[in-house]
């Protein structure tokens, strides 16, 4: 966690009430999870509430109160990659991985997320591991992509 | 560069950046849209810069990075201007090859479009199929503009029309303008763009908001990604002209958090835009004044409903709220807020420059202009499309779309995602219009077409939607929250085999009070994709449902996916 980075994030939001959303996808961004102190940080230079914002912290799926896998792999279930059989797609990396959407396993090698369109249909069935596409997948190319991910 | 003070200056400015060009000189336009980049379309231009690079100065010839060209299906795409060669699957290794053809004014045949079946190639855009039965009023100049230049928006006439709002007509006037086209909202529900703007013009109050939806969370919707990413200007002209009509000075962009080039875009035009006089104080030295800033959503679908939008904005929790009084009378802080979607925002250009009578020519009776749709599912070309409006669905799956991938039959399209409907392949020489479509049981929502082969599972498919909407209602009324959650246990009963006597009423029933008592559009209408399938498909929930009834098991649930 880069401590001088999120405190310059929230520095740049300090007063602004209506900024909340803004400060804490930045640092969701920046450090890929939101923690508990940081969350207390931030009520203070905003001066609201701790309620509230975690409130609005627990609402966004985006944001996570735990910490994330060092490689974090999206699944995308919208229509048409489930139409193009994400499902299998899904049990597979589950296989692969041994966690479950929204789990991060022991070891913190991947989180798993699944969701909704991101798109770029023609891609599909599809993971994002990272931020990078793996285009026009089938269960059985799965382990290979993956193992390049430690 | 100083901020330009008039009309003129606007035009001696573009003047400036035509002479500076050569039209004759080819230009490579390289794709970075959603799709393309997921195909590592950054690899290929990288290349073309470094190979065109190495040639020096006097190339003889431009590499330009930019958004989406519609044909994602056999991306990465390059198109080559002035003559519009279009090569498909371009790879680095490809590239001193185009670039060696392109200077001897040579084509690459290899890479040009063959047509799966006759082989036959095409190789300008008007003759590919896939572009050729288009009408790429919006998106068609995303191959002319890198989004990063907005000398690349001038170049093909940008902030024109403002000039023309701002100088040569009148605040009603372009009211006028707008409700003459008949301009109706993209985002969903079709209403006219200047009745709306009309009633935030006349709510009481002196501040006044205008407002960019660009959430667009709808899953099989790409196209006003495809357009903003590409041509950002061409968004942010027309929200300009529409302040100017509404009396706002002060407009918001809220889009999703996690399109980072998107973002990227938008803050780079607002940036050159307020440079150049177009934004901010004194617009073009005309007296008006607008700013605009950007707000995101986190990843709630709902969201992007507009007055659950609007609290986003205001930093509170999004959740709708019952709309007695409309938002453009009282939306964000309670003061009149006029939200269209990008794509209705981005026609407003084109009906200031060319007129309302130009544009109510296209189209049908009811529905004017052309639509972007995305089209995806089992087709062979997924895409985005721009039509006009009154197109035969089956000239966009067919015809554009190149068919059923896979060889197999089309035994549905569904338009509008999960607040949608799916009509049967019967009925695919129904024209794409709001009234004609909404007739049907599938409203064209925002424009997502997903087309569906024969082994489709309808049940499965609206179990499907039912599921994305109950993870994203926000749980606020109770009909949205339990009636969805009762439903979605009735489908999955159904798709697992366990289907009981009677269940289709009970469908039917939960149906009814969903529609009728649900907050916001998300629960009214999150029944409509049911409530389709039950009118074209019902024989097929009452098979699946004997099965269970008579105990011997169903098919597994996604039996559709391959």
């Amino acid at each position: 966690m880069d401590i001088a980075k999120i405190d310059q994030i929230i520095e740049k939001h300090r007063g602004k009430a209506g900024d909340l959303i803004h400060v804490l996808m930045e640092i969701q961004h920046e450090n890929h999870w939101l923690p508990r102190d940081v969350l207390h940080q931030i009520a203070a230079a905003l001066d609201i509430p701790f309620s509230r914002v975690l409130r609005i912290a627990t609402l966004y799926k985006t944001f996570s109160l735990t910490p994330k896998g060092r490689n974090e792999v999206h699944v995308c279930t919208g229509i048409s990659c489930h139409l193009r059989g994400a499902n299998k797609l899904l049990d597979a990396v589950e296989r692969a991985t041994g966690i479950k959407p929204g789990e991060t396993d022991a070891n913190r090698r991947f989180s798993l997320e699944t969701g909704s369109c991101l798109g770029s249909c023609s891609l599909g069935p599809e993971i994002i591991v990272n931020g990078t596409h793996h285009a026009r997948m089938t269960p059985a190319k799965v382990e290979d992509v993956l193992k390049e991910y430690q | 560069m100083t901020r330009l003070q008039s009309a003129a200056a606007l035009e001696q400015l573009r003047a400036g950046i035509l002479s500076s060009r050569d039209p004759a000189k080819p230009c490579i336009a390289v794709c970075a849209g959603a799709a393309c980049h997921g195909l590592d379309s950054a690899r290929v231009a990288n290349a073309f810069q470094t190979e065109v690079g190495k040639l020096g100065p006097d190339a003889g010839l431009e590499v330009r990075v930019t958004g989406c060209h519609g044909y994602c299906e056999k991306g990465p795409n390059v198109v080559i201007d002035p003559e519009g060669i279009c090569y498909f699957e371009v790879k680095p290794e490809d590239v001193p090859e185009i670039i060696a053809c392109t200077l001897k004014k040579e084509v690459v045949e290899r890479l040009v479009y063959a047509h799966p079946d006759t082989g036959e190639k095409a190789i300008y855009i008007g003759e590919v199929p896939f572009y050729k039965h288009q009408m790429r009023l919006l998106i068609g100049d995303n191959t002319r503009i890198d989004p990063m230049r907005i000398d690349d928006y001038l170049a093909v006439g940008g902030y024109g029309a403002l000039a023309k709002a701002l100088f040569q007509m009148t605040p009603d006037g372009v009211l006028e303008e707008v409700k003459k086209a008949n301009l109706r909202g993209r985002g969903g529900g079709g209403f006219p763009a200047g009745l709306k703007w009309e009633t935030a013009k006349n709510a009481p109050g002196k501040d006044k908001y205008v407002i960019v939806n660009a959430h667009e969370g709808e899953p099989g919707a790409f196209m006003d990604r495809a357009l903003f990413t590409g041509n950002p200007h061409k968004v942010l002209e027309g929200l300009i002209i529409g302040a100017y009509a509404i009396g706002s000075h002060r407009g918001f962009i809220y889009t999703r958090h996690d399109a980072p080039q998107l973002i990227q875009h938008i803050e780079q035009a607002l940036a050159q835009a307020e440079e150049y006089g177009l934004l901010g104080e004194n617009i073009l030295g005309s007296g008006f004044d607008f700013r605009v800033e950007v707000h995101f959503d986190v990843g709630i679908f709902v969201s992007g409903e507009s007055s659950a939008l609007m609290r986003s904005i205001e930093g509170l929790p999004p959740e709708p709220r019952p709309k007695y009084i409309r938002t453009s009378v009282a939306g964000i802080w309670d003061k009149p807020s006029n939200l269209n979607n990008v794509e209705t925002w981005a026609n407003v250009p084109q009906i200031i420059s060319r007129g309302a009578d130009w544009y109510a020519g296209i189209g049908t009776e009811g529905s004017k202009g052309t639509k972007l749709v995305s089209l995806s599912g089992n087709v062979v070309n997924s895409g985005v499309v721009e039509v006009p409006m009154g197109t035969p669905l089956r000239k966009i799956v067919y015809d554009i779309g190149g068919g059923i991938a896979g060889g197999k039959a089309a035994k549905a399209v569904h338009f509008g995602g999960p607040m949608g409907g799916s009509i049967p392949a019967s009925l695919i020489d129904a024209p794409l219009d709001f009234d004609e479509l909404a007739k049907l049981g599938a409203p064209i929502g925002a424009g997502g077409l997903l087309v569906m082969d024969e082994d489709t599972d309808m049940v499965d498919v609206a179990r499907y939607f039912l599921e994305f909407l109950t993870n994203e209602s926000c749980g606020k009324c109770v009909p949205c929250r339990e009636g969805m959650r009762q439903t979605l246990k009735v489908l999955t009963n159904i798709t697992k085999g366990k289907g009981r006597e009677g269940d289709i009423a009970r469908l039917e029933d939960l149906n009814d009070v969903t529609g009728a008592a649900c907050l916001c559009a998300l629960g009214r209408t999150a029944s409509d994709p049911l409530k389709s399938m039950l009118r074209y498909f019902k024989v097929e929930y009452e098979t699946q449902i004997a099965r269970g009834s008579e105990g011997k098991g169903g098919k597994a649930a996604g039996s559709a996916a391959t």
